[in-house]
């Protein structure tokens, strides 16, 4: 995966796979959200003291002490919370504009994500439009991805 | 810490900001240091305690000669010496250290002898934002601010406002970097970096280094420059990535530092004469003045819009020209304490009449750290 530096210009530059979008590996704690993900499948965590759903995965419950959580397929509906265009995107994610999205789930969490299906033109971005979750491959793991609901 | 028992009693930037290709990030350090310490009328015996981001605390008191026993290498981004201050004044009162030497020293712009500065792919940043094209600060830190100005009703004339203010402040600085004059047209009109973020909205990228040194109020009574006490500080910390920030049009880290500087100074917006918010982007001062309290929700766009922080307005903000038009080494928080401390002693380049006391907010991270600091140039 990719290196950043703090200057934004990705230190892949030398690299043989700056050409690729990055391919997460799972870590410890978010194992069944990824391998959920290449099911097509959006999991994520609830709380079982409280119901609280949250992201991103985690070992305990934030909101409870040391809490217990439990997955849970969710509906894979959103809304678009806020965005940016980048228009000078890492080179996998060009040449054209990159729209860096980030996105509420109807059970409550917000994650970051990328919008497909439409076009990257705050014209055809208005905030809390309604979306639905598809997975992007990337090699061995699928990620998550967003398109607007009227464009499906 | 008790309000002004705490002193700043040595200040000084590098020798120039901007391009100095020739100079290392360790170079930026001792440099500023060795400045600080002669505005001080110090030497490296004198210090006892040296706070600098990571490897940096122990190489810059190695190279400078100096033995500390008392060390912080606190880093949580552009709001380390912030938090660095508000350790030394706790350090200081508990008797932990007499007088300690912060360090700034990045080689932002050149990479010369910069620190690498990577995304771990293991880390929350690395599986949760990373795969989605991340290029930079440019395109992370800058993704809250659609919700604000939706919700708000803040336009792009309003947020390109904020950097036309800082422009003005840095027309009358001859060590800022960027000075030609900027209106509203020219910013709206300009490509975008991040929409809806033009360039003039994005911080400068620059070389620099900048230190300060502190003790306490009865050491500093014996030195040569005036004292520029500390009444209050805060820190806290949010979210590690952008994407989690609770609430994106109010950092809550921004509100609870500078409640508890506040607090600890016994003061309120009312009493403070100039403000100095970490600028890596147009936004930020957005967030700040509305979540330290100094204008309602939804009011700072319109606030900036009219002038009340340029010159001659009734909160002189970002008086050096700030991130956006003075330097942004990376970690700008430095700055912004050296010209809060530079206007309590009556010597900034655009020097604000009566400037009594001045509030320092920081930022680190990407809305993941914050500190406060308020400063006063007389014991309250």
């Amino acid at each position: 995966m990719p290196k950043v530096t703090a200057l934004g210009r990705p230190a892949a530059e030398v690299q043989d796979d700056r050409l690729a979008k990055p391919s997460p590996k799972p870590s410890a704690e978010s194992v069944p959200f990824w391998a959920a993900a290449n099911r097509g499948e959006l999991m994520i965590q609830r709380c079982v003291t409280t119901g609280r759903f949250f992201f991103y995965p985690r070992t305990y419950s934030p909101f409870v002490t040391g809490g217990a959580t439990e997955w849970v397929t969710v509906s894979g509906r959103a809304t678009l919370y806020s965005y940016i265009i980048d228009f000078r995107p890492p080179p996998a994610f060009g040449p054209g504009p990159n729209v860096i999205a980030v996105v509420e789930l109807a059970e409550g969490p917000r994650m970051m994500t990328n919008l497909v299906g439409v076009e990257p033109d705050p014209e055809q971005l208005p905030l809390d439009m309604a979306l639905m979750v598809e997975f992007e491959p990337r090699g061995e793991q699928a990620v998550p991805v967003f398109r607007p609901v009227a464009a499906q | 810490m008790k309000p002004g028992t705490v002193a700043v009693v040595g200040c000084a930037e590098s020798d120039s900001l901007g391009k100095i290709p020739d100079h290392s990030a360790l170079q930026l350090h001792v440099e500023s240091a060795r400045n600080a310490l002669a505005d001080a009328g110090l030497g490296i015996e004198d210090i006892d305690g040296v706070a600098a981001t990571g490897n940096f605390a122990v190489e810059v008191a190695h190279a400078m000669g100096i033995a500390p026993t008392w060390i912080d290498n606190t880093s949580v981004g552009g709001c380390s010496y912030h938090l660095h201050l508000r350790h030394a004044a706790a350090a200081i009162t508990a008797g932990m250290a007499t007088t300690v030497l912060i360090s700034h020293g990045e080689s932002g712009r050149s990479q010369n002898g910069a620190p690498g500065y990577t995304i771990e792919d293991f880390s929350p940043w690395g599986l949760y934002e990373l795969p989605y094209g991340v290029g930079g600060l440019y395109s992370m830190f800058t993704v809250p601010v659609l919700r604000f100005m939706h919700d708000y009703g803040v336009t792009h004339e309003q947020l390109a406002s904020v950097a036309v203010a800082q422009r003005i402040w840095a027309e009358g600085n001859p060590r800022a970097l960027a000075r030609d004059s900027l209106t509203v047209e020219d910013v709206v009109n300009s490509p975008f970096i991040a929409y809806p973020f033009h360039r003039a909205e994005c911080c400068l990228v620059t070389d620099g280094g900048g230190s300060v040194i502190v003790t306490t109020a009865e050491r500093a009574a014996d030195l040569p420059r005036p004292p520029v006490y500390l009444l209050g500080t805060g820190e806290a910390a949010e979210s590690p990535i952008i994407s989690q920030m609770a609430d994106f049009t109010s950092s809550r880290a921004f509100r609870a530092s500078s409640a508890l500087a506040f607090a600890q100074a016994g003061l309120t917006t009312n009493d403070i004469d100039h403000l100095m918010v970490y600028d890596a982007f147009a936004h930020l001062p957005l967030y700040a003045l509305e979540d330290l309290g100094f204008v309602g929700r939804g009011e700072a766009a319109a606030f900036i819009e009219a002038g009340h922080t340029r010159p001659g307005g009734s909160l002189p903000m970002n008086t050096n020209g700030g991130g956006l038009s003075y330097t942004h080494t990376g970690m700008y928080g430095m700055f912004a304490m050296q010209e809060a401390i530079r206007q309590l002693r009556g010597e900034a380049a655009v020097q604000v009449p009566d400037v009594h006391t001045s509030f320092v907010q920081g930022v680190g991270g990407m809305f993941m750290a914050a500190a406060s600091l308020i400063f006063a140039n007389a014991q309250p």
